[in-house]
């Protein structure tokens, strides 16, 4: 049996697609997903992400066992309320989950993470912390639940349905977040487009809902969650990573600090690995299907593999994220084998899409 | 559920006509468009393939999926519908105006012999 978010008699009610994901039952759609996409890219769309858990990591240890438990550096944070996303890695460098960070102060953070290995996460994080000893403490949020609105006008609509958020959250910059009480209003997303994703007490959501859908935010399912976020060249744990997968196999070096003078679980074991591929992005040129997960990619360098892909709304054709032999650069040509065929594609450089427009030539 | 009664239809979720020049026209029911979501291409059978009962023939692929298509009897595929090519969204719109293929069925009593209505209405709701 599948868990419920506290939304999920609202998503039935509004005509929802429901499907199990990560073991909770989620809508997919409320009818076109592409239309809910659009609606992202051009006004503002609502999601329910109240399946993602919120862990409190608080005490005076909290910043520096952070600086320990992920590949990014929580250093880096120094304005309150500022964001950023990491891996949460292994021994050997795999990749357990990827999250957000919120740094209120040194001893007040807030983790973020999938739904999927939310148990795990916890689990791993509860061991490394009793290991490593220190005063953190760490609190699962499932009292709250968790909503993301998206899209150009989504901070404007926000407001207009939730006026007293205006004075905390208008001057936020991106990657950044606000409280209000229980109420934690970030300006972070997973679409490519403004807007925020607030959590608020489970109580709360569903007027909270009924509201923004009032002002004209579009409930939006996880089929345009996933067109969006891979328009946006953003990763899906599970998906394009999972343990196993160094950062280096999927085009998160990026989020990886890799300073003298911090040690972090997986360290060592990145510093000694090979980096055989790069992570890019496909545009199918040929006619002849959707790019998919698990398809073969040929190059000049050999194979790759797609890790996620879909046909892009606001491109109009197939885009794919691809794990591909390193030294494989933006415009190449390679080949895609669907079915029987084996389809011309180019690659670029992720993202597709950002904030409405298109970055590839196609 | 859009089931009409006077089509035939197949467990894997075509709907048959019959046509007034002895062929048939297939498409996907609109169960299967709903259960498919947005479609985004279509690729039927070409013209002049000979085909057997429960073949697969082509594919209908949404963002979320690919599914193939099957043929319902056997026989020569006469026509693919090339307006779906650049509007594959017609499936989801209409989905028994928006016919894949045209097929001349080596026997008319194959066609009889597809489900009725009410018995994919079975199928569809199981």
């Amino acid at each position: 049996m599948p868990k419920s978010t506290p939304l999920n008699a609202a998503h039935r009610a509004a005509g929802a697609r429901m499907v199990d994901f990560g073991g909770w039952d989620m809508p997919l759609h409320y009818g076109s997903q592409i239309e809910e996409h659009h609606a992202v890219r051009r006004d503002a769309g609502l999601f329910d992400v109240s399946h993602m858990l919120a862990v409190d990591v608080t005490g005076a240890g909290a910043r520096d066992f952070l600086r320990y438990a992920l590949a990014n550096d929580v250093a880096k944070l120094t304005q309150p309320g500022k964001a950023l996303y990491s891996c949460l890695l292994d021994e050997v460098g795999g990749v357990i989950d990827d999250l957000i960070a919120y740094r209120f102060d040194d001893s007040d953070f807030r983790v973020v993470v999938n739904a999927g290995t939310a148990e795990s996460d916890l689990a791993w994080l509860e061991a490394l912390a009793a290991k490593r000893g220190g005063a953190v403490s760490l609190q699962p949020r499932r009292d709250l639940a968790m909503v993301a609105i998206q899209g150009p006008r989504a901070r404007e609509r926000a407001w207009e349905a939730m006026p007293a958020w205006r004075g905390p959250s208008e001057t936020l910059t991106p990657f950044s977040a606000a409280r209000l009480g229980d109420t934690m209003i970030a300006r972070t997303g997973y679409t490519g487009e403004d807007g925020f994703e607030v959590a608020v007490p489970a109580a709360e959501s569903v007027p909270l809902w009924e509201r923004l859908v009032a002002v004209g935010v579009r409930p939006c399912g996880l089929g345009a969650r996933d067109t969006l976020r891979l328009e946006a060249g953003m990763n899906l744990y599970g998906q394009d990573m999972e343990r196993g997968t160094l950062p280096w196999d999927a085009g998160l070096a990026w989020t990886v600090a890799l300073d003298a003078g911090r040690d972090f679980m997986g360290k060592a074991a990145l510093e000694a690995a090979a980096r055989p591929h790069v992570f890019m992005g496909l545009v199918l040129k040929d006619r002849g299907g959707v790019l998919r997960a698990h398809q073969k990619v040929s190059t000049s360098r050999g194979d790759g593999e797609i890790t996620s892909g879909t046909f892009s709304p606001t491109l109009g054709v197939p885009i794919a994220l691809a794990r591909l032999p390193a030294g494989t650069e933006p415009g190449e040509s390679v080949t895609v084998a669907i079915r029987d065929r084996a389809l011309a594609a180019v690659v670029v450089k992720p993202p597709f899409v950002r904030a409405g427009k298109s970055l590839v030539n196609l | 559920m859009n089931i009409p009664a006077e089509l035939r239809y197949t467990e894997s979720h075509e709907w048959v006509r019959k046509e007034a020049d002895g062929t048939v026209s297939v498409g996907i029911t609109d169960h299967a468009q709903s259960a498919l979501g947005d479609i985004v291409f279509v690729e039927p059978p070409k013209s002049g393939r000979t085909v057997a009962a429960g073949e697969s023939v082509g594919v209908v692929e949404s963002v979320k999926a690919a599914s193939d298509i099957y043929a319902p009897v056997a026989g020569e595929v006469v026509a693919a519908n090339a307006e779906l090519g650049d509007a594959p969204e017609k499936v989801n719109q209409d989905a028994y105006g928006a016919w894949l293929y045209r097929l001349r069925p080596e026997s008319a009593a194959a066609v009889d012999a597809l489900l009725d209505a009410a018995a994919y209405q079975k199928i569809a709701e199981a």
